[in-house]
């Protein structure tokens, strides 16, 4: 029997609580910091406007390319390579007047001009309206998603388990979000569902130790508290990082050979799963402790049938 | 205590062997294939056209894998892409401009499996290529169409039943009749109120005048909404199918969008055009009194249009005064076909139109011979007079011939699209996605290779750390990919490549129920359990954990696919059916695998986990 995780005493997560939440305030207060500095950097899915992929069939000359289509009239476009060196992706904003039917088709054949050898590989456009709707769904698919898990915690298990729970998953998200701020990657609706997958996977992590602590809470006549949940948190721990690493290696060979298309949705859950596990076993619980749970919370006291009620 | 009654057994395998026929076309490719398709969506895909396709494929010499006939057409199928060229160019000359041949890809799996209903995914854009439109139906625009169509009928109800008005206009949605005094304005009130009950009208003075003001009510302003998608949903099928495109999407999103995607385009500008124009055609009189008197017409092109009339121009540049009133527009056109004139030879389209519009042309000529008519092609907002011939006489039996185009090319052109119908409201692109071919293909591979390379590594990490428990592990993970791609494969849903990220996490996620049980079991031998129960109480005190676990991430994947467009639900499909079959697989098969190795030995000392 292999064990890489065989403990024979409890860890004292509890003992270090203040110091993981302070870091977690700390790392949320960050991330919210750069989200209102700098923002994310949206993509075309949300603001709307047009990004073209092409491809040369030597390396491409990316600031020749910038250049002509300056030239060429249109002054705000963006040219980088994508990828490899072969391929170069344009970014337009969205023009008032011109469809985008046009303006792709006119931007290649100025690209066309510059080199005839171009390859049109990916055209995406999206209407600033449609961009506006799909932010407002994506925005709303996180409150509601948010909202289904504290209901369905508070019923499986307490309100302050649905807080604890959701305040990791909300810290696991904000710092995925503080990274695509700080380094101003591009945000797109496939972000916005590793995003959301984040979410699923932290919470789903943070429930396995929830249960457990739940569990030892029915087991146990102990009243500390902190030694209950570092005991569940002890027992769990090998789970725990098995689960998180078989994850990772799914969703790193996606992020080192899934191409430039999944990049950005691998990397963000990437970044997920390692906050998420921080979050789940040290972040979650102490604020389920010190909202104030306790084992009778979850002793259903026993009610006696009244003898002379019956008839 | 680990064993499973006989029908478990007998549920499980039964489920991995539909799984396994479900799954099993998804390996076996497509074939090069012609589809073959009537222009009109009136003519019968029958055995005679199957016959047709047959008889011309054996005249031209290309040997077929078999024609088969369904609602979607007549489908050939070829050994390879060479002959699959070949047999487009010789159907298309032998059967005509009245079919759309369209080259495409049909599953090679055998005959029983597609008898069975066991077909592949279908591949989204994103992996094999072609567009996606998210087209935005202009409704005002709509709406002002129809108020346009009630100013002219208000207009003849009045003269019908000779009430003095001394002007209508529209502006935006609304009509405006103006009278001289109230009693004229009741009678038209009446009149309106009795003919047309989806209008509702409004009273007012002002200054002088009395004013009465329509609209359309809100009901009828709902239906003429959903009409005029209805419409154009029509009309862009049939724009389509004039592509030649096989197996399109065109769906209706929202009360005012349409989907519409064209797998395997290429040529994107092409379809962006015929998508995108919203030609029509209108019929009205050139107003000749005023076109007599040069300083008037020079007038009007100064910007001084006299009132009732507007100014468009020939293709020469010459300027034309057309009165407001349409006498015919493209809705009443049954067909369009490209032509010559019989005596000049010119390009000519020739139209036919429906019993009320030959009726009304036939009334129109005649009373208007010896003077000119305008035919206008109205495009992206341009209106341009194709022609404006004199009437020489009453032309009945609703036969129309256009002469005036440059080209035999541009005839076909216009017949073209004024065949596939006028669009009811303009539309605009608002969301476009187009992916080459190529990209299709790298994405795939890559998708698929990064998924099978991630389950290679999980699974040796597995059966290393966990011994036979891994091997039961990895097995399960198979089976659950089996039941996941089965499926999204029996349910005919699209795999794209969001779609293959989610099969890749859940099955990250999934292994997740196994090392619970796992880990659990280990624990319960370390306190001193026997094997036997050991296995039981790490399977039963697992469940609770998976359970919640599972469903909490299922709460996620239901609000991304309930909130989510496009490449977001094609994750949250997989990510929600993933979690499902993984409770399936992890806790059932992989017990019902545990229990037949372990189940019968009577003293268990040892459990290889």
């Amino acid at each position: 029997m292999i064990e890489l995780f065989h403990i024979k005493r409890d860890i004292p997560f509890m003992r270090y609580a203040r110091s993981t939440i302070y870091l977690s305030v700390l790392f949320i207060v960050a991330s919210i910091a750069l989200l209102a500095t700098k923002g994310l950097n949206l993509g075309v899915d949300f603001t709307g406007g047009t990004v073209m992929e092409v491809s040369y069939p030597k390396p491409a000359d990316v600031a020749g390319i910038r250049a002509h289509l300056t030239k060429a009239g249109y002054s705000d476009v963006s040219a980088q390579n994508f990828g490899t060196s072969r391929d170069v992706l344009v970014r337009l904003p969205v023009k008032a007047g011109v469809t985008s039917a046009q303006l792709s088709e006119k931007v290649m054949v100025a690209l066309k001009q510059h080199d005839a050898t171009v390859l049109l590989k990916r055209v995406e456009f999206v209407g600033p309206q449609v961009g506006n709707e799909l932010f407002e769904d994506g925005a709303l698919a996180l409150l509601v998603v948010s909202i289904g898990i504290v209901l369905y915690l508070a019923l499986r298990f307490e309100w302050r388990f649905a807080l604890g729970a959701i305040f990791a998953t909300a810290h696991d998200v904000f710092i995925v979000l503080g990274v695509w701020s700080l380094f101003q990657l591009d945000f797109s609706l496939t972000v916005l569902a590793a995003v959301l997958a984040v979410l699923g996977y932290s919470v789903n992590d943070t429930v396995v130790v929830f249960d457990r602590i739940r569990e030892n809470f029915k087991k146990t006549r102990a009243t500390d508290v902190a030694a209950i949940m570092d005991n569940a948190k002890t027992a769990t721990l090998s789970r725990t990082i098995i689960t998180s690493g078989t994850t990772q290696l799914m969703v790193l060979s996606m992020l080192l050979l899934g191409g430039e298309v999944l990049y950005g949705f691998a990397l963000a859950l990437t970044i997920g799963i390692v906050v998420g596990t921080y979050s789940s076993v040290l972040v979650a619980s102490p604020i389920v402790m010190w909202l104030g749970v306790s084992r009778e919370d979850f002793i259903k006291p026993v009610v006696k049938p009244e003898s002379g009620a019956m008839v | 205590m680990n064993r499973y009654p006989l029908w478990k057994y007998i549920v499980i395998g039964a489920a991995l062997l539909i799984s396994f026929i479900y799954t099993l076309p998804n390996f076996f490719g497509e074939v090069p294939a012609v589809q073959v398709l009537p222009v009109r969506t009136t003519e019968k895909v029958d055995t005679a056209l199957l016959q047709k396709v047959e008889t011309a494929l054996s005249a031209a010499g290309i040997v077929s894998q078999g024609v088969a006939l369904d609602e979607r057409g007549v489908k050939a199928r070829f050994a390879s892409t060479d002959s699959q060229l070949k047999a487009k160019d010789a159907l298309q000359a032998t059967l005509g401009q009245g079919y759309t041949v369209a080259l495409n890809l049909l599953p090679a799996s055998p005959h029983w499996l597609t008898a069975l209903g066991a077909l592949p995914m279908n591949l989204g854009l994103d992996l094999r290529g072609g567009v996606h439109f998210l087209l935005q139906v202009d409704m005002p625009k709509a709406l002002e169409k129809a108020a346009e169509r009630y100013q002219g009928d208000i207009r003849t109800l009045l003269r019908e039943n000779k009430v003095r008005y001394t002007g209508i206009n529209r502006e935006g949605e609304l009509v405006i009749v103006k009278f001289r005094d109230a009693v004229q304005r009741d009678a038209a009130r009446k009149a309106v109120e009795e003919n047309y009950p989806d209008v509702q009208l409004a009273d007012s003075e002002v200054g002088e005048e009395f004013v009465l003001t329509g609209s359309l009510k809100q009901q009828a302003k709902v239906k003429t909404q959903e009409y005029a998608l209805q419409q154009n949903l029509t009309t862009l099928r049939n724009r389509v199918n004039e592509l030649g495109v096989a197996e399109p999407v065109i769906q209706q999103q929202g009360i005012d969008r349409v989907v519409v995607q064209l797998p395997g385009v290429q040529d994107t500008a092409k379809a962006k055009e015929i998508l995108g124009r919203t030609a029509t055609l209108e019929i009205r009189m050139v107003d000749e009194d005023r076109m007599q008197d040069p300083a008037t017409v020079q007038a009007a092109t100064g910007g001084q249009v006299p009132f009732g009339t507007e100014l468009y121009y020939e293709r020469g540049g010459q300027p034309v005064l057309v009165k407001k009133t349409v006498v015919l527009t493209g809705d009443y056109i049954t067909d369009a076909q490209p032509g010559f004139d019989s005596q000049t030879n010119e390009a000519a389209v020739h139209l036919n139109l429906d019993g009320r519009g030959a009726r009304l042309f036939k009334n129109v000529t005649r009373e208007n011979v010896g003077k000119r008519m305008a035919i206008l092609l109205i495009e992206k907002g341009k209106t341009e007079v194709v022609t404006a011939p004199v009437i020489r006489e009453e032309i009945g039996g609703g036969r129309v011939q256009i002469t005036g185009m440059d080209s035999p090319q541009e005839a076909s052109d216009v017949a073209l699209l004024l065949r596939a119908g006028a669009l009811a409201a303009p539309m605009e692109i608002v969301e476009e996605r187009t992916v080459g071919p190529s990209l299709g293909a790298d994405n795939i591979e890559r998708g698929m290779n990064s998924t099978l390379i991630g389950f290679a590594v999980v699974a040796v990490f597995m059966v290393v750390y966990y011994q036979l428990f891994g091997v039961v592990s990895v097995l399960a993970l198979a089976v659950n990919l089996f039941l996941l791609v089965a499926l999204l494969s029996m349910m005919q849903a699209t795999l794209t490549l969001p779609g293959i990220a989610g099969i890749a996490l859940t099955l990250g996620m999934a292994i997740d129920a196994n090392v619970i049980i796992a880990e659990r079991i280990r624990e319960e031998l370390r306190l001193g359990m026997s094997p036997q129960a050991a296995i039981a109480a790490g399977y039963d005190r697992a469940w609770d954990t998976i359970l919640d676990s599972n469903i909490t991430t299922l709460i996620a994947g239901f609000a991304l696919f309930w909130l989510g467009s496009g490449p977001v639900r094609g994750f949250a499909v997989t990510l929600c059916l993933g979690i499902l079959t993984s409770m399936f697989s992890s806790v059932i098969v992989s017990r019902a695998m545990v229990n037949l190795t372990y189940g019968r030995a009577k003293r268990l000392t040892k459990v290889s986990i």
